[in-house]
């Protein structure tokens, strides 16, 4: 054990030592979470919406007004009725329509209290909620000026907030649990099938071999730093989630946790497995990339949702572990649930990390012939 | 005591139909410096290979340091050191760093590593690397360090496969020097190399050749029964011939 523990600590060394290992390990998620949270969201600039005011008064005119003359909003369609809705999110060139009701500047002053009812379009989930965000700062806004200039007690407006398509906004925070799955395949099976092969150019792999070390000792040791430093990562992403995102974990942590090393142990084997197929490190990174990220990052429901895809592509997703993990993912993450909901994924992905460790032990000892 | 620490008896190593080694058979002699000379692609390699325990023998018996490679290969591992062709220390990890994690790849104790390792540095007149990244070292530096660190252990063989390599003579003479020091102590030498000066150099060589000891004796001996001046006639005329 003393012996093991010396030569994890020489692996850490080398992790350490190398600025590139580290710029991987860290900087790429860390940038990863911001370029799919912020860059892909938060450029709403004139985006179109709809208005039908079914009260057409004074208040709703200039509220209109003020929620068009804002650097965000364009209004592109002033609709007559709620039949023109539909029609309107079709043409796919407004982001939502605000609904004010019938009597609505009469009864804000005479009662107080106004409804306001915003439909966004639900299907690019951060983009509405930003939209609707917006919009409803804008009104409140509106409303403490207002309340203070005319002095006529206290004035409310409830905007009500409704998703036109995917009411639940069920991709949202989507990116997350699509990030980790990709940054923990990258990092363990990249990673560890470069460190194996790394080894075996320079020759230090065959003194290993000749030292009394057993093979099984060398795998683990070159493993095992890996496997620490991808949880950690694990719980940046997870941190900077929570603190820019404000995303929390909904589930049970520990569940979580444990998913998480089983997936992170088949993503080793994987990168174990690629080591004894390749013989350079650029050989490892070409299979890696190649054969792992692309089918991950195209395949595994991250960007393309699986069900909208043609059913080859469908079945071939299947042998891609990635793509039962972001399942598991989104399920503790967002959704809340728990093993009961899950064990099927759990178990596909167990079953595939025993069948990469056998094929890789079976490898390794083929390969020392 | 047995006075052979490698006995290879009907060595046969087999690739596919390709026969490595050809139903080898010698002995190498406690505190010797042996010469393993041959062409390239003469089967060397695969025989040293074999001798540390990477790589399984097709048919016949190899013993080292009293043990069988085939079923006593932990026994064997703990007493022999093996330097490559290629070079066998982390060039990210500083001279000291190396010396440490072989020492405990070994299982010397804390107190050991350190011991042996100020005697090492001392000896190589090192001590001014000793935080210094091996990457950082000249080839000639390292390569004397890789040889010291193959040594921590004290094993009873050291196999060197062509350790020399790529090295500037003044180094090699120096390596030589270490060489020697080491059998003085009693430590056996198994050397592989291309520089015909080195077998000189060397108690004993033996010259393969198409997987197939053709000749083994001291360099002296060899020279008379085939009428030649020098060891590198002698390889040429031998392996050639």
């Amino acid at each position: 054990m003393k012996i093991f523990i010396g030569f994890v600590k020489k692996e850490f060394l080398h992790i350490f030592r190398d600025v590139r290992t580290l710029i991987i390990l860290f900087g790429i998620p860390a940038s990863q979470i911001f370029i799919f949270g912020y860059a892909v969201s938060t450029d709403i600039q004139n985006a179109g919406i709809a208005v039908l005011d079914l009260s057409n008064d004074e208040i709703t005119t200039e509220i209109t007004s003020r929620i068009e003359s804002s650097d965000f909003f364009v209004l592109k369609e002033r609709l007559q009725s709620e039949k023109e809705i539909d029609e309107a999110f079709k043409k796919g060139v407004i982001r939502q329509v605000i609904i004010f009701e019938n009597g609505f500047g009469e009864r804000l002053q005479k009662e107080g209290v106004a409804d306001l009812l915003i439909i966004a379009d639900g299907s690019e989930p951060n983009v509405a909620n930003l939209v609707t965000g917006y919009t409803k700062s804008i009104i409140s806004t509106w409303v403490s000026e207002n309340s203070n200039i005319q002095n006529s007690g206290i004035m409310s407006i409830e905007p009500e907030v409704k998703m036109y398509y995917n009411p639940n906004l069920e991709s949202q925070f989507m990116f997350v649990p699509g990030t980790i799955t990709i940054i923990l395949v990258l990092v363990c099976a990249l990673m560890t099938s470069i460190t194996i092969t790394r080894e075996k150019e320079n020759g230090t792999m065959e003194v290993l071999l000749v030292s009394p070390l057993r093979p099984i000792h060398i795998i683990l040791g070159k493993v095992a730093p890996y496997l620490l430093l991808s949880l950690l990562v694990m719980l940046v992403i997870l941190f900077l989630s929570w603190i820019v995102f404000h995303l929390p974990v909904q589930g049970s942590m520990v569940l979580l946790l444990l998913e998480t090393i089983l997936y992170i142990v088949l993503a080793l084997s994987l990168g174990i497995m690629i080591s004894t197929l390749s013989k350079t490190t650029q050989q490892a990174m070409f299979i890696s990339l190649l054969g792992l990220m692309m089918p991950t990052i195209l395949l595994s429901g991250f960007i393309f949702p699986i069900e909208y895809m043609p059913e080859v592509y469908n079945y071939l997703s299947m042998i891609i572990p990635p793509r039962w993990f972001i399942v598991i993912l989104k399920n503790i993450l967002i959704k809340g649930t728990g093993l009961a909901f899950i064990w099927k994924e759990t178990l596909i992905l167990f079953g595939m990390t025993i069948f990469l460790i056998a094929f890789s032990v079976k490898n390794f000892k083929v390969r020392q012939q | 005591m047995n006075e052979n620490v490698v006995e290879v008896e009907n060595l046969v190593k087999k690739f596919g139909s390709f026969i490595a080694n050809d139903n080898l058979s010698f002995e190498v002699k406690r505190g010797e410096i042996f010469g393993f000379l041959g062409a390239n692609g003469a089967g060397k390699t695969t025989t040293i290979r074999i001798l540390v325990g990477l790589s399984p023998l097709t048919s016949g018996k190899v013993s080292v340091a009293g043990f069988d490679v085939t079923k006593q290969a932990e026994q064997v591992k703990k007493r022999i050191g093996y330097m490559c062709q290629k070079f066998s220390l982390y060039e990210d990890l500083t001279a000291e760093e190396n010396i440490r994690l072989y020492g405990g790849i070994y299982g010397l104790s804390k107190r050991e590593i350190l011991q042996r390792s100020d005697s090492l540095l001392n000896r190589l007149k090192f001590e001014q690397y000793r935080k210094r990244l091996i990457g950082d070292l000249p080839p000639g530096m390292r390569q004397k360090l890789a040889f010291s660190v193959a040594l921590l252990h004290n094993p009873e063989i050291v196999f060197l496969d062509e350790p020399t390599g790529g090295v500037d003579p003044f180094t090699r003479r120096q390596f030589w020097e270490m060489i020697y020091e080491t059998a003085s102590k009693g430590v056996t030498l198994f050397v592989t190399t291309h520089y015909m000066d080195e077998a000189e150099y060397c108690d004993r060589i033996s010259i393969m050749d198409e997987g197939k000891i053709v000749a083994l004796d001291t360099p002296s001996e060899l020279k008379k029964r085939y009428k030649t001046k020098t060891v590198e006639d002698l390889f040429v005329k031998i392996a050639r011939g």
